[in-house]
């Protein structure tokens, strides 16, 4: 019976060693890492990996073995463990002492391991040439790029671009309850919490999409909370940099100025900034240059003109509990909001 | 009788009574009285401990029920099976039930049934206490039952880290009733844990030294301890979210002076020794079962209690290992990788002693065994994963993933609840006088042994591929669709074990 116990366990890991060597690329894996930080914990888990594999095999192979191996027929064993030792007790005892041995090495070096790692991602921190500060809402990103001069500074929302190659600083912080900040192809996660700074430093080896996804559960949209992250090229970041700063694009048609007129007259305002308007509230993102964003509300939906006259019309149907109220624009008002909106580039 | 005509004996403590008195008022202190209000108010520890495990085990099926839903929402991506605020209640409520209202009541329980049969006395100590505590753990599970069945259950996570469970961000009774339920088990946890305390140094048979009892006593003496030490933790905090919640303290709020950290530094001083408190019981059923069907004495009975000591101790230095992602200062998580780590040697001097056990023994591969065998085949894979777990750059990857969900499941399932069924199926004729059917006992291994693997081992794989944990939906096109269908699936033959279970018992 054992003998078709460990048939299973091989055809298990079999299919699961199959699943896991095609699937670990993705947007938003561990194992496909796109960063420096990624790069090494990557490594150190293959590392780890190949070494308890072999642990585990051991004792599955002594298992196997006491189970199933032949037995000399003879009396059973008579007496309580506590009295004279025979000597196969000896031989047992020598046997437990090299594995508890063995256990301490393989665990000192596994430690040490794990500590040079450690060290290794963090020793870029001192080097960050740029800080961006995100702060985690109830359920999205807000995202700021900061200069020493307050005037190339600009904010976003749900997405960070970084150039490739250059150590980002990210600072992070909570507004309401504890999220956690996690983009896996690039680092391991770091929890934003209300009354605490933490920071994390982002090191992109290569040019990408990737996904990040809050980590840490923080209410009943938990589940909708992602950030797109783009790595990109010095040059290009910095294009894309300098046209942040600049303010909303003036409406180019009359439809764009009719929502426009809608967007500064209605709700919208309550909660949204467009910098070159008087649109400056900071409690839901900025919009300044939403047309140029990857998806909407959080990752819940790629950014196209279709998906944000959807959000707009009724966003507690696509995501449930989301602080944006259905706005009960008329169909009009509706595609000229939406018409200003997407020419935001 | 002739008890009347001898001469009267003077004791220290009065006059020696005759035969028939002094059997007479000893029924009267130790018989239960008849009727419903006797069954109610029994003070016998059999009694006690056999309805304990019942409920217990009501209180588990309910969960798995609960984790059955879960695992339908998810085996598809943007299923709508359940609403968010449906989902997250659910997954609430399934850990708190497992953690608080099974895993730990049920090792008490056996505790409570078999420690004074094994120490050789008539009852646990102070067994009105021991019935009182029953009543409050029975209250606290009923109250947060009917909570969330009358859609007022908790929703923040068996955790529930504050903020999101103070005032400003849970308002209405749910946390409420979370909190208050932990005040109600845990003042039954912490009274059977001193009764346990009491029976083992006070009230063993004359000739049973410590270094002769059986090791499920010495699994339940350490576990007792940890339980002492650990659960005010948790009920202080508890506490102090009520308060924070009800009349307005700021012990967790950060605008007023108090730290959200404060309550995971508080509760993971718990929590981490809580799945000690889960699995040094498991041990003994363990240590028990093995020199049976191995028909050998176990080896190392020395090794087994010192690696139990050391587990004890070793388990209230690794609770910073939840918290590696919160920003603490890098030298001090530092110390718990190397502490989490330690923990390696003694549960491997435990898998090496019950190895050697069934290597030198001549073995009887009874349902009891088969179990023994799955949960050193699954535990062993979790403790594995555990290490992984305890290095901080691989934790900050794995923290709050699937991967996570994949550890402890195969470290609580198969260390806990694999030697529990083998517990069940070896002590069910002690608790009943009848044998459960070895051809059911079998199919119930294979199915619960098989489902297990399948619906568990592919959310390693969804961890380390992105997937967080406590989402009640995820995008498609992620490569999760997969691994999630499997384990899905696997829930289903999961549960066809248990159900097999039931049917045999």
């Amino acid at each position: 019976m054992k003998r078709a116990g460990g048939l299973a366990t091989a055809a298990l890991t079999a299919a699961a060693l199959t699943v896991l060597l095609t699937g670990c690329e993705g947007v938003q894996s561990a194992l496909d890492p796109a960063g420096h930080q990624a790069g090494r914990i990557a490594g150190l888990w293959w590392l780890f990996l190949g070494v308890l594999t072999v642990i585990y095999l051991l004792v599955l192979a002594g298992l196997l073995i006491a189970a199933i191996r032949p037995r000399r027929r003879g009396r059973l064993h008579q007496g309580p463990a506590f009295a004279k030792e025979p000597p196969i007790e000896r031989r047992l005892t020598r046997g437990l002492t090299a594995w508890a041995v063995g256990t301490g090495v393989i665990i000192l070096t596994l430690t040490g391991l794990s500590y040079a790692v450690d060290r290794d991602v963090l020793g870029l921190t001192g080097r960050a040439e740029l800080e961006i500060e995100v702060t985690a809402k109830q359920w999205w990103w807000q995202v700021k790029y900061n200069d020493p001069v307050p005037s190339r500074s600009f904010e976003t929302a749900n997405e960070i671009r970084l150039p490739v190659g250059v150590p980002v600083r990210v600072v992070l912080k909570s507004q309401d309850v504890i999220h956690s900040f996690w983009v896996p192809n690039l680092h391991g996660k770091t929890d934003l919490i209300p009354g605490r700074v933490n920071e994390t430093t982002l090191t992109a080896d290569r040019e990408g999409r990737f996904r990040g996804q809050c980590a840490e559960f923080c209410g009943f949209q938990h589940a909708n909370m992602a950030l797109d992250v783009l790595a990109m090229p010095r040059d290009r970041f910095d294009a894309w940099r300098a046209a942040q700063l600049s303010s909303a694009p003036a409406p180019g048609d009359a439809l764009q100025e009719q929502g426009r007129q809608v967007f500064l007259s209605s709700a919208c305002v309550m909660c949204h900034t467009i910098h070159g308007t008087s649109a400056a509230s900071r409690v839901g993102p900025d919009l300044t240059h939403v047309a140029g964003r990857l998806s909407l509300a959080a990752g819940t939906l790629p950014y196209n003109k279709g998906n944000l006259a959807g959000w707009i019309a009724d966003p507690q149907r696509i995501k449930p509990g989301t602080r944006m109220p259905v706005t009960g624009l008329s169909p009009d008002q509706l595609q000229g909001v939406v018409a200003y909106l997407d020419s935001l580039k | 009788m002739s008890a009347r005509s001898e001469k009267p004996v003077i004791r220290r403590d009065g006059p020696a009574l005759g035969e028939a008195e002094t059997h007479r008022r000893l029924s009267l202190s130790w018989a239960t009285p008849p009727g419903l209000w006797g069954w109610l108010s029994s003070v016998d520890h059999k009694q006690v401990g056999r309805r304990y495990i019942v409920t217990a085990f009501v209180f588990f099926l309910l969960a798995g029920l609960l984790a059955l839903a879960m695992r339908m929402q998810l085996s598809g991506p943007e299923r709508t099976l359940l609403s968010p605020d449906r989902y997250n209640q659910i997954f609430t409520m399934h850990g708190t039930t497992m953690m608080f209202l099974f895993a730990v009541p049920v090792m008490e329980a056996f505790a409570i049934f078999l420690v004074p049969l094994m120490v050789g006395t008539r009852a646990i100590a102070f067994p009105r206490l021991n019935a009182f505590s029953y009543w409050v753990y029975l209250a606290g599970g009923v109250m947060l039952w009917v909570a969330f069945i009358l859609n007022a259950g908790p929703d923040v996570g068996w955790f529930a880290y504050v903020p999101l469970s103070g005032p400003q961000f849970s308002p209405g009774k749910r946390v409420d009733f979370w909190a208050q339920m932990i005040t109600f088990t845990e003042v039954a946890a912490l009274a059977v844990s001193v009764e346990i305390i009491v029976t083992v140094f006070k009230q063993r048979a004359p000739g049973m030294s410590l270094n002769r009892i059986p090791l499920f006593v010495w699994g339940q003496l350490v576990t007792s301890f940890m339980v002492v030490f650990a659960m005010p933790a948790v009920m202080v905090s508890s506490s102090m979210l009520i308060m924070d919640r009800l009349i307005g303290t700021h012990f967790f709020n950060p605008a007023e002076g108090g730290d959200a950290l404060l309550w995971q530094h508080l509760f993971w001083f718990f929590g981490h020794p809580e799945v000690y408190i889960i699995f040094l019981p498991a041990t003994g059923f363990v240590s028990s079962i093995l020199p049976t069907f191995a028909r050998r004495p176990i080896f190392g009975y020395t090794a087994l209690v010192l690696a139990l000591f050391a587990t004890g101790f070793l388990g209230f230095g690794l609770w910073v290992h939840h918290m590696f992602a919160t920003g603490l200062p890098h030298l001090g998580n530092s110390f718990y990788t190397a502490a989490s780590m330690t923990i390696a040697i003694p549960s491997g001097i435990q898998i090496f002693c019950w190895i050697a056990t069934l290597w030198d023994g001549r073995p009887r591969f009874a349902t009891p065994l088969l179990f023994v065998i799955g949960f050193i085949v699954v535990f062993v894979l979790g403790g594995l994963s555990g290490i992984m777990l305890a290095s901080v750059p691989l934790d900050s990857q794995a923290h709050d993933t699937y991967f996570v969900v994949a550890h402890f499941h195969y470290v609580l399932i198969g260390g806990a609840v694999f030697p529990l069924f083998g517990a069940v199926y070896y002590w069910f004729p002690k608790f009943t006088g009848r044998m459960l059917s070895e051809r059911a006992g079998a199919w119930n291994f294979w199915l619960f042994f098989i489902g297990f693997n399948l619906t568990f081992f592919p959310m390693h794989i969804l961890g380390l591929i992105g997937m967080p944990r406590r989402v009640y939906s995820y995008p498609a096109g992620m490569g999760w669709d997969g691994p999630n269908l499997l384990a899905s699936a696997g829930a289903v033959i999961l549960a066809a074990g248990v159900a097999t279970f039931l049917g045999n018992v």
